[in-house]
């Protein structure tokens, strides 16, 4: 099952991602490439077979809730593009 | 006179211990050698020599104060620069990150400092840890020191031509699916993916979480041991960490192999699409044979799940990626873009700016199989998929102590040779991506050469088996007496230019 270009754009969409025409022509064509090569994958018979979240066996690692200290707002916000006071500033975003 | 840069971490420790040579003048030799070799091999993104003089000048001062100092104290290494430093700069090689400074050390830092490790340089990689060749970085490839005109490998390729090209002693990388591994074998060192969950992730800038493992990068076996006391064991920062305290990985180095089970997987060696050079199966073959004198009984067998690895991977990384990278909007860290009139034309357009072409396909495709109406046939599927190839694993270590392959089909690729065709990019990620897809821990050393270049051969263990791997390793180094020849082919560097 072949994407369509219009089906990338939409993807690029829900990936927050801007493309040009061109660009978006070679991904067509780079994505179908590689889904083609997923196709094996239905060779698998997984019908009775649980899917693998986490490789090693291990349950709920807990510890103690002990409070110790977080990071001061500056040091927390000191990679911030912007900020007004102790706030991240963003552009408009209800108007 | 053995220049000090070309020394392993232990055999630098004994000159140390014994005062022959101070730990600032083994800093200066490194510094001296990255002086004279970096402009051609761009290993590193940022170099540290003040901070590094000065912890140098600390070990001197403590043990010209007859104090003990640990087994790395004073060594210098390189690290990838995907771990978060205080105060230094960590970019993952992206545009996104150029100005991050980690406002914290990960685990693995803070323990390497523990250690009194010095910490020389940051260094470069594929962009986010996505790429086999160290091209994807947005500052420029590194080149591999064997051959300038050849690629490091990747992701780690940085770190590994550091220790490769001795700018270096020792070396940290990230392991995704073979990104510690394949860099190490087409630099001709020895590198080591622990068993996922043996090395806090904590402040490792996460690519694929279900996947992703720091390890060693180092001229020798011993040195991936030393570097694993170091790094390995519980976190609380971590809850995928294992909470059991890590082993003394040097403590089987030099213990008999004899009556270890080798079992030597097919589709490790052809598969289709892809068939394992010659020049490299015959390395792999020649080996055998060693450890074969050496007492171990070998064996062909098959893991017939292994060839959906392939897919399976490049489902798993880029759906857990396309997660993981949504955090990179603009707002909190990372590149903005200015001049947008809304919110999300400014993440789209921060997103555009900041991330490169690799990373964009990985969160295309992740993204796409994790969307509505096709996670069951992908995702879902990839998942189940993922536990026949465990189950695989797992049934052969029920017969085998050790499986044995080649790291990669081929030695080192010329750049520019794989960029434009991201599949063939992937395929050469063929004999190290089910190890990750298991959990298992894999050692990559060099096993000789083909045409000139260094093979890397891969020893695989079942969860959490790295003291058997790290013996197997050693006693076939040991017999077979690869080490250090790369000190000459260093000096063909420092010529070329």
């Amino acid at each position: 099952m072949a994407l369509s270009r219009e089906e990338i754009a939409h993807v690029a969409l829900l990936s927050r991602l801007h493309f040009t025409e061109e660009e978006l022509a070679r991904f067509t064509e780079q994505m179908n490439d590689i889904l083609l090569h997923f196709e094996t994958l239905q060779e698998a018979d997984t019908s009775a077979i649980a899917a693998t979240t986490h490789v090693v066996p291990m349950v709920n690692v807990l510890r103690d809730d002990v409070p110790c200290p977080s990071l001061p707002p500056d040091t927390a916000l000191a990679n911030a593009p912007e900020r007004v006071d102790d706030l991240f500033k963003v552009p408009r975003v209800v108007e | 006179m053995t220049e000090l840069y070309t020394l392993t971490a232990h055999a630098a420790h004994a000159l140390l211990t014994a005062r022959e040579v101070s730990a600032r003048a083994l800093l200066e030799s490194v510094l001296a050698r990255i002086d004279a070799v970096e402009p051609r091999l761009h290993s590193y993104l940022r170099l540290l020599p003040e901070t590094a003089r000065a912890q140098a000048d600390a070990v001197d001062a403590k043990i010209a104060a007859g104090e003990a100092i640990g087994p790395l104290e004073g060594i210098p290494l390189a690290l990838k620069d995907i771990l978060c430093t205080t105060g230094v700069p960590t970019t993952c090689a992206s545009r996104m990150l150029e100005n991050f400074i980690p406002p914290y050390d990960a685990t693995v830092v803070r323990r390497l400092r523990e250690a009194g490790v010095i910490v020389v340089g940051k260094t470069n990689m594929d962009e986010f840890a996505m790429g086999s060749s160290t091209e994807n970085s947005a500052f420029g490839p590194s080149h591999n020191p064997w051959d300038l005109s050849r690629v490091p490998g990747g992701s780690s390729g940085g770190s590994a031509s550091a220790v490769g090209g001795d700018e270096a002693l020792l070396g940290i990388g990230t392991d995704t699916g073979g990104s510690i591994r394949q860099p190490a074998a087409y630099c001709g060192v020895v590198g080591l993916k622990p068993t996922y969950g043996r090395v806090s992730r904590y402040g490792l800038i996460a690519f694929a979480s279900s996947l992703d493992q720091v390890g060693p990068i180092t001229k020798d076996v011993t040195d991936a041991a030393l570097l694993m006391n170091a790094i390995a064991g519980p976190d609380p920062c971590d809850s995928t960490c294992f909470p059991e305290a890590a082993p003394d990985y040097t403590a089987g180095l030099g213990r008999s192999i004899a009556g270890l089970r080798i079992g030597v997987p097919r589709e490790f060696f052809t598969q289709e699409g892809v068939q394992v050079d010659a020049g490299v199966e015959r390395a792999v073959r020649t080996a055998l044979d060693l450890y074969a004198k050496l007492g171990a009984e070998i064996e062909e067998c098959s893991l017939p799940n292994v060839r959906f690895s392939l897919p399976t991977y490049y489902i798993i990384a880029p759906a857990e990626a396309s997660s993981n990278l949504a955090r990179y909007d603009g707002v909190e860290f990372g590149y903005r873009q200015t001049g947008t009139k809304d919110i999300i034309g400014m993440m789209t357009a921060s997103r555009d700016r900041g991330f490169g072409m690799e990373v964009k396909r990985r969160i295309m495709l992740g993204t796409y199989v994790l969307s509505s109406g096709y996670y069951d046939a992908y995702y879902l599927k990839a998942s189940q998929v993922r536990t026949l190839i465990r189950q695989d694993f797992e049934r052969a270590f029920e017969r085998y102590d050790v499986l044995v392959s080649p790291t990669a089909p081929s030695v080192a690729f010329p750049l520019g040779a794989k960029v434009d065709d991201p599949m063939q990019m992937y395929l050469n990620d063929i004999c190290t991506i089910p190890i990750n897809m298991a959990g298992i821990p894999a050692l990559s050393l060099p096993c000789g050469y083909d045409r000139g270049l260094p093979v890397g051969l891969q020893l695989m263990g079942a969860h959490w088996a790295e003291p058997a791997l790290l013996q197997a390793a050693y006693a076939y180094e040991q017999a077979a007496g690869w080490t250090r020849t790369a000190v000459d082919e260093a000096g063909r560097v420092t010529a070329a230019g």
